[in-house]
């Protein structure tokens, strides 16, 4: 990577939802530690991925960047502005550069809202336009641009499939010109065969905007072939972090050569002639996580160390970030 | 030869709606031997699963309806009959299992209950022989501490470990043949490497036949014998595990592999899409239904739909043209 300033910096970055007990008086009883001290930045023009297992605290990442829930603590920085801190005007101005695209392409689009309605109101939110026929324009070039028809600009969602309802999605989080899209497992709802074509619009919105991606998917494959560097979280820690290709071809932490392990190959003879590490068991909770390294518990290599220290957060190799105690 | 357990021929199931009537299943013929495993592949819609589901006559009726085909489950047809003769069929002789364990499972009863209720009604053991023969499948399926968690009720257990006890719960009575629809779709892969891994134990240890229906070409390639590629209520294509990846041998199956980026490859260049979306039920094709996105098209292929063409060794492709030098067959 380069050496000039990173668009998105992320500085110990924690979220905890408080657990609460009784229905009237409530009592505190705890901390779901779902995201616990992440750091990391990301060049212009940049795709980082971020992956893991359900629970592992990477789309609560997403959305506290975004301020969509209210950080416990840590600092975000996006062009230079402090997303995390501003409040009022300074924070839809901030706001502007960065929005998101969902999974859901069936719950994050209003059923009631035409298209229009949906795809013009980041526009009106910060009153980009002067009128409702310059936002009506832009809305039908954003169409354009994602690849619908522009005369289908007053349908409503129900009109489209899954695939078109994820292009809405993409029309409406270009509206305010960002220069910074958090796609939270974009792909995950669509079929097989239409997963390709919305990740290939998204690479030429890339190349044409020069957007910097936050990549959040769970599909190990997609992100080697959508991202330039790949952060593994666990448990709400980072465990690895390396451009994609050292990443997928030397993994250093038991966790993410696990995890690539467990991902199928679609060809019988090198999947079948594969070593799989099998991991036990589920995610711990996220309310009650292991002490030391989170990891310990499902690790096929733990130490005696693993269970009482943290290991520190270190660039084993050049560009290559591993938190293990096993790593040398 | 192994021996044919179960061999379906021209099986159609359409639904009345009131959009019209939608051709969910057009007519599908194939066999499971004793013992194979086969993956019946397809996108959402492509009719995969609703043909199992017909085979086990799940098919609500009406607006369901399976008009043609017969099933020659061990000799009897499973569509002649009777609702109670196919329950015992069901779960006994045949078991499913699906995508969300959560919805499957009934959330006010523990898992003892609905583990011993099959027991007892198929096998009829008492209460007590139910429960020890329980902790034995929940065993079997890799439950930590079974005794224990018996009790418990379907919420407290995670994702991995529900679609473990419906697992115990289509063992139990050891059918002859398991379809498990989707059943690792819901899972992180790190849990469905290990389902994946607990049913080829169990194929090994029982003897079973699988029809594992599944979008994913991936967790195909490593478990199937056989697969099957289904595609707006047709099969397009049939092979070999290794012949259909080596050969792929229909315009779809070859399109998907070609969308599909490898977790073992760099990346070169961007991914093959297929364009356009699947098609419309509602109106029955004329022609082959993949004509709209398909990059091989003759003018034959818009007014004849291809029947199944055997192009090797039991690997058939329903396409007019050979994909490997874009002729007409």
């Amino acid at each position: 990577m380069t050496d000039a300033k990173p668009l998105v910096e992320v500085q110990e970055l924690k979220k905890h939802f408080p657990v609460t007990r009784g229905l009237i008086l409530q009592r505190k009883v705890g901390d779901v530690r779902a995201v616990d001290g992440v750091s990391f930045s990301i060049q212009r023009g940049e795709t980082l991925g971020m992956v893991g297992e359900s629970g592992c605290g990477k789309t609560t990442v997403g959305r506290t960047m975004l301020g969509l829930y209210p950080a416990t603590s840590g600092e975000v920085v996006i062009d230079g502005d402090d997303i995390i801190h501003a409040r009022g005007k300074d924070q839809l101005r901030i706001r502007r550069k960065a929005q998101m695209i969902f999974q859901d392409p069936y719950a994050s689009l209003n059923p009631r809202w035409t298209v229009n309605s949906i795809v013009s109101e980041p526009m009106r939110v910060h009153k980009l336009f002067a009128s409702e026929k310059e936002r009506l324009e832009r809305a039908k070039d954003l169409l354009g641009l994602v690849g619908l028809n522009r005369n289908l600009i007053n349908r409503f969602p129900h009109e489209f499939s899954g695939g078109q309802r994820q292009r809405i999605g993409i029309a409406r989080a270009l509206a305010s010109n960002p220069s910074f899209v958090v796609c939270d497992e974009p792909i995950s709802a669509l079929d097989v065969s239409i997963q390709a074509q919305v990740v290939n619009l998204l690479e030429e919105l890339q190349d044409q905007f020069g957007l910097t991606y936050l990549f959040i998917a769970h599909d190990l494959s997609m992100v080697r072939h959508i991202c330039d560097r790949v952060l593994v979280l666990y448990l709400g820690v980072m465990v690895e972090l390396a451009d994609r290709n050292e990443l997928y071809e030397k993994p250093l932490h038991p966790y993410t050569q696990a995890l690539l392990s467990a991902v199928p190959i679609p060809d019988p003879r090198k999947d079948r002639a594969r070593k799989r590490t099998i991991l036990t068991g589920d995610v711990p909770s996220p309310l009650n996580p292991p002490a030391g390294c989170r990891f310990h518990t499902r690790c096929p290599i733990a130490m005696d160390v693993c269970k009482h220290e943290v290991p520190v957060w270190r660039e084993a190799a050049p560009n290559h970030w591993v938190a293990c105690h096993a790593v040398t | 030869m192994a021996e044919s357990l179960l061999q379906v021929t021209d099986l159609r199931t359409r639904f009345q709606t009131p959009e019209g009537t939608v051709h969910a299943v057009n007519g599908i013929s194939f066999h499971i031997n004793e013992g194979e495993t086969v993956a019946v592949v397809g996108e959402s819609g492509c009719g995969k699963s609703v043909s199992m589901m017909s085979l086990l006559r799940l098919i609500p009726t009406p607006p369901g309806e399976i008009y043609s085909g017969t099933a020659i489950y061990r000799d009897d047809d499973l569509l002649k009959k009777s609702e109670e003769e196919m329950e015992d069929v069901r779960g006994r002789e045949i078991s499913m299992i699906f995508q969300d364990p959560m919805t499957s499972l009934n959330p006010v009863l523990t898992v003892s209950r609905q583990l011993t209720e099959s027991l007892r009604e198929h096998l009829g053991l008492t209460q007590e022989q139910a429960e020890k023969r329980a902790v034995e499948l929940l065993e079997q399926v890799g439950i930590p501490d079974p005794a224990r968690r018996l009790g418990d009720y379907p919420h407290q257990f995670s994702g991995g470990m529900r679609q473990r006890v419906m697992i115990a719960m289509a063992l139990s009575c050891t059918p002859s043949l398991l379809i498990a629809d989707e059943p690792t779709t819901a899972l992180d892969v790190t849990i469905q490497a290990q389902i994946v891994e607990l049913v080829l134990r169990l194929r090994e240890s029982l003897h079973m036949a699988i029809i594992w229906i599944t979008h994913d070409l991936g967790v195909v390639a490593g478990m199937a014998d056989r697969v099957i590629v289904m595609y707006a209520g047709y099969i397009v294509e049939e092979a070999n595990v290794e012949d259909l990846y080596d050969s792929p041998s229909h315009p779809y199956t070859l399109a998907l592999l070609a969308a599909l980026p490898r977790v073992d490859r760099r990346r070169d260049q961007r991914l093959k899409s297929i364009p356009g979306a699947p098609p419309n039920l509602l109106v029955a094709p004329v022609g082959c239904p993949f004509v709209p996105r398909c990059e091989f098209v003759i003018e034959k292929c818009r007014r004849e739909n291809p029947p199944l063409i055997q192009v090797g060794k039991n690997h058939s492709s329903a396409c007019w043209v050979d994909v490997k030098t874009g002729a007409p067959r």
